[in-house]
């Protein structure tokens, strides 16, 4: 079942345009990776999807509802989550407020969710009652994802979950990354690491000048000679 | 000078009431309101209102109460006027300041407008009551009592800092233990991200002009009390106000509480050493230093 597609979006912000028609489609459970070099419009796709920036064109839908230019805030309500790429944590709260901030929408006892992101990430237990200006970069990633997850998502976005990270944290967090769509949830991954982000992908799409170029299975990207050749160095 | 301490203490603790509704809400929307001191004066007008015109109208008889420099009239005056300037402070925003924030106006436009606001409430209080001053209960004689070291306290004054002790409790404890509290602290964090998390941030904003107001009116009774009311005296707050909020780093609510008492007690101490018509000053040059040499205030190692 497609949980997701984005058709011909038009995007940008007030007045460049930074995506021309572009299309994308996740299916239920699928890891869909979207790849491209800098300024090619992935993140601006991402803040589209979850209504951050208002499509000038195209039309988002959900499970065949239509939810373009809908808020965040209710666009969390319909099951996608966002994690941002840079300040995805709220630096004064502690673990804990965090994980409870994600649930900000619930009105149901929320703490078994709560235990359930502390098993994903065993360290963020520990350290529950911290603030979050006081953990390491792999650290706050967690937090970070942890509040995404905290309203059980059908869809997850995630904007380069392993940008500035030590080559160690990175394969851990991707280890987590696919532990998390093991549990059945669809995700949209915007990587520059983009051998790391192709290998975990269901489905891949490489994006540049604010177009769709490619688009195949993870694998096929991956042993494509044009795409080896343009985007993964060689 | 013991004494004096004690008395800038109390004038800090009412100090501290207004800068922490000034930091909160600039905390939240990044908006410094010119307007603050205005809703202290209007807080203290209204419960001036409530006591000597509204409830007397009730035929109930007018008595004193305790040993306090006001009557039972107070006891209801202080929480009604407090509800209705937090409802002022969130018309005000509704009408004025969102407006100007939803066309992305720049900081001069806004400073200006809340500037504007500030004049027009001083405006209607000069209106209604005139320039003089006033008392919640004229022509009461007010005993202070006997401390060790020759301080002499009114009791008005002590119940003053039990009352600044508990609102100040209440909105530490409401911060940290309300879902509505925690959401506050999480959207003066970033605002994009509590949106992201499905925070209806337009709802915090209100509850947060709302908390401002209501703690600026209880300042501006509580310093009505203490001294007396007059039209200007909320607009004479605001250098404090903004030198109390610098002080303890913007947007910092217990910095906000700290620089109070440390403006207060610098004013009042101050007096001991020049004229006191130059105790306004004190707090200004405090505030210059503090932009000259830590502009980022006392507490500006990490955002709490």
């Amino acid at each position: 079942m497609t949980i997701l597609t984005a058709k011909d979006i038009i995007s940008g912000y007030t007045k460049v345009d930074i995506l021309y028609n572009v299309n994308i489609k996740v299916e239920q459970g699928q890891i869909v990776s979207i790849i491209g070099p800098n300024g090619a419009g992935k993140s601006t796709l991402l803040k589209t999807i979850f209504g951050i920036l208002k499509p000038r064109h195209g039309k988002v839908e959900l499970k065949g509802e239509d939810i373009t230019g809908l808020k965040p805030d209710k666009i969390v309500q319909k099951g996608i989550s966002y994690v941002p790429q840079v300040d995805n944590v709220f630096p004064s709260l502690t673990i804990r407020e965090n994980l409870e901030m994600g649930a900000f929408i619930r009105n149901d006892d929320y703490s078994g969710r709560i235990e359930d992101i502390y098993t994903l990430f065993p360290v963020l237990k520990d350290k529950s009652n911290q603030k979050a200006s006081q953990l390491s970069g792999g650290q706050r990633q967690m937090v970070a994802m942890g509040r995404a997850l905290m309203l059980d998502p059908g869809l997850l976005l995630l904007d380069e979950p392993s940008a500035g990270l030590a080559p160690r944290l990175v394969s851990m967090i991707f280890e987590k990354i696919i532990e998390i769509n093991a549990s059945g949830v669809a995700m949209i991954i915007v990587e520059q690491n983009a051998r790391e982000a192709l290998k975990m992908a269901d489905h891949g799409y490489v994006l540049a000048m604010g177009k769709n170029v490619l688009d195949d299975t993870g694998e096929a990207l991956l042993t494509s000679e044009e795409v080896g050749r343009l985007y993964l160095g060689g | 000078m013991a004494e004096l301490i004690v008395y800038g203490i109390v004038l800090g603790s009412i100090i501290s009431l207004g800068a922490i509704g000034l930091t909160l809400v600039y905390g939240i929307i990044r908006f410094a309101n010119f307007a603050h001191g205005d809703l202290m004066s209007a807080g203290a007008y209204i419960a001036l209102f409530i006591t000597s015109v509204a409830l007397p109208w009730t035929g109930l008889p007018h008595t004193t109460f305790g040993p306090f420099s006001f009557g039972w009239e107070m006891v209801i005056a202080f929480p009604v006027s407090m509800l209705i300037v937090g409802g002022v402070a969130i018309g005000l925003d509704q009408i004025l300041y969102q407006k100007l924030r939803n066309k992305n106006s720049n900081a001069v436009i806004m400073a200006m407008s809340s500037l504007g606001a500030s004049f027009i409430i001083r405006m209607i209080i000069l209106i209604l009551w005139g320039s003089d001053f006033f008392f919640y209960r004229p022509g009461v004689l007010r005993p202070a009592i006997e401390f060790p070291l020759g301080i002499k306290i009114r009791p008005d004054q002590i119940l003053i800092l039990f009352i600044v002790f508990l609102l100040i409790t209440g909105l530490h404890l409401f911060l940290k233990m309300t879902k509505m509290g925690k959401a506050m602290r999480a959207t003066a964090d970033n605002m994009e991200l509590a949106k992201v998390s499905g925070i209806d941030t337009e709802k915090i904003i209100i509850w947060t002009w709302c908390i401002g107001g209501a703690l600026a009116a209880a300042g501006g009774i509580l310093y009505g009390i203490d001294v007396q009311l007059h039209p200007a005296m909320g607009w004479n707050f605001l250098i404090p106000l903004f030198a109390a909020t610098i002080l303890g780093t913007i947007g910092n609510m217990y910095g906000a509480l700290i620089g109070g008492l440390i403006i207060g007690i610098s004013q009042q101490v101050s007096t001991a050493f020049i004229m006191p018509t130059y105790k306004p000053a004190v707090a200004f040059v405090i505030m210059i230093l503090i932009l000259l040499f830590r502009p980022k205030g006392l507490f500006s190692g990490g955002k709490e």
